[in-house]
């Protein structure tokens, strides 16, 4: 069972946007789909191990700041390259206006 | 961090030698730069991408090729062909760098297949294998002039200021490009093409090399059985005689400039220059501003520069001003490897980042 961590409020993030999320050490991103869904990945690049906060969503794909590498943060999968590997993506619920990821 | 400096002495620019295990060691190789502040909200808006403006640009660039060719052609064997053919390899020798850049980058359109047509057909014209620059161009931003890391150094230490200026017609840069392309397509690839390229592309690089050669061997037989140079004045050629203007600008960018440091402000140069150099470089003269936010399309860098100037060493006025400055400092380096340009900040601006560089720092000049 995942453990339930608030993350941010939901107005934190703009549609079409991420933010950073940093918990314990390790530090994730977490998504305002356009569709209004959030979603929540690892927070680093899996090519350069680059902070995807400061990158660029478009539609349900992020895209890496340094190499322009792109994932769908909605399942992780790796869409362009430089980058190959899939990224880690966490489940996330919202309750109260507020965004939870779920760690284990 | 409090590691020591880089020694002073001998470089090895290799990706695999001494200077690459100690950039690792210290915490310089895949490390976080310098970022001028930018509001999000800005930033979303500079990254923005739209299909416009390179449409715009790529129906107009395929218009001066085909216009050029056809001059070329028509005019083939008389003096009245020389301005097509000047046209015609500026337009193919030069800009097909920028495209190959800004298309590589995936921020020239916002439709992908756009970014990789163009990519495919500006790598054919520069010489470049369009899987492994991928790759090396994808460090170069890693690790901006890291000794031992980036494999996009054009200016190593002591520089060889003939060689590389013989480059403006590059018949050095070309020649290596074309043996390169052809060892690849015999399946052979060096060390250093396997540090940066994951093991994954290595198939890829080989057949795009091996389909480059092929359309080169098909342009000298045309020119064989025409017993005619026009088919290498068209295709192969212009990489030489037309590549002038990309060197001259690729030059500025970070000629006597900083190495091993973790700022784009103290290794990269930002050149005002005039509209059609820009067209021919697709805006990367704002260089220092591209190495920061790689991911602002090139129409949009001269706006960013109107936004993070002030946080930047002031930009030089011409491509002039700019040479002026890299003759002063490449003199300098020929017999001071260590040395390198540190301009002056505005009081606008954060300091440097100077945390790996303080012995260089005070040997630099300003």
């Amino acid at each position: 069972m995942p453990q339930w961590i608030r993350a941010c409020a939901t107005d934190d993030i703009n549609p079409e946007d991420l933010i950073r999320f940093d918990h314990d050490g390790d530090t994730y991103a977490i998504y305002h789909a356009p569709d209004g869904r959030f979603y929540a990945t690892a927070g680093r690049c899996t090519h350069e191990d680059v902070h995807l906060c400061d990158g660029l969503v478009m539609g349900h794909l992020i895209e890496c700041p340094k190499h322009n590498g792109q994932f769908d943060y909605r399942t992780g999968e790796a869409k362009r390259l430089p980058v190959c590997v899939n990224l880690k993506t966490f489940p996330v619920k919202v309750e109260a206006g507020a965004v939870f990821i779920g760690l284990t | 961090m409090t590691a020591a400096p880089f020694p002073v002495g001998q470089r090895d620019y290799s990706l695999v030698g001494p200077d690459s295990r100690r950039a690792v060691e210290i915490g310089l190789a895949s490390a976080e730069w310098y970022h001028s502040d930018v509001p999000r909200a800005v930033m979303k808006d500079l990254m923005k991408r739209t299909d416009g403006p390179a449409i715009r640009d790529t129906i107009l660039w395929f218009a001066l090729l085909i216009g050029g060719a056809w001059g070329g052609i028509y005019f083939w064997g008389t003096w009245a062909c020389v301005p097509f053919l000047f046209v015609y390899s500026v337009i193919y020798g030069s800009s097909c760098d920028s495209r190959w850049h800004e298309c590589g980058h995936g921020t020239a359109f916002r439709t992908p297949w756009m970014n990789d047509v163009i990519y495919q057909i500006a790598s054919f014209m520069v010489m470049r294998n369009p899987v492994t620059w991928r790759w090396s161009h994808a460090r170069h931003h890693t690790d901006t002039y890291i000794v031992g890391r980036d494999a996009e150094i054009a200016w190593m230490r002591p520089p060889k200021t003939l060689t590389n200026f013989l480059a403006l017609f590059d018949v050095i840069g070309a020649t290596r490009s074309l043996l390169i392309l052809a060892r690849n397509a015999t399946g052979r690839l060096t060390p250093d093409e396997k540090d940066f390229v994951p093991e994954s592309e290595w198939g890829k690089m080989i057949l795009a090399a091996r389909i480059h050669m092929a359309i080169y061997a098909a342009t000298i037989a045309v020119a064989l059985a025409t017993w005619s140079w026009l088919p290498l004045m068209l295709i192969g050629l212009p990489r030489i005689y037309g590549s002038w203007h990309m060197v001259m600008c690729g030059h500025l960018q970070h000629a006597g400039l900083a190495e091993n440091v973790l700022d784009h402000r103290l290794n990269t140069r930002t050149v005002y220059m005039n509209p059609i150099s820009r067209y021919i470089y697709w805006n990367m003269n704002y260089h220092i501003e591209h190495h920061m936010f790689p991911m602002v399309p090139y129409h949009a860098l001269p706006r960013l520069h109107e936004v993070i100037k002030a946080d930047l060493p002031p930009p030089n006025l011409s491509i002039l001003d700019g040479y002026r400055e890299v003759f002063a400092s490449l003199r300098r380096q020929k017999t001071d490897p260590e040395y390198y340009l540190r301009k002056t900040l505005p009081p606008s601006a954060k300091p440097y980042r100077e945390e790996f560089h303080t012995l260089n720092i005070a040997r630099s000049g300003t």
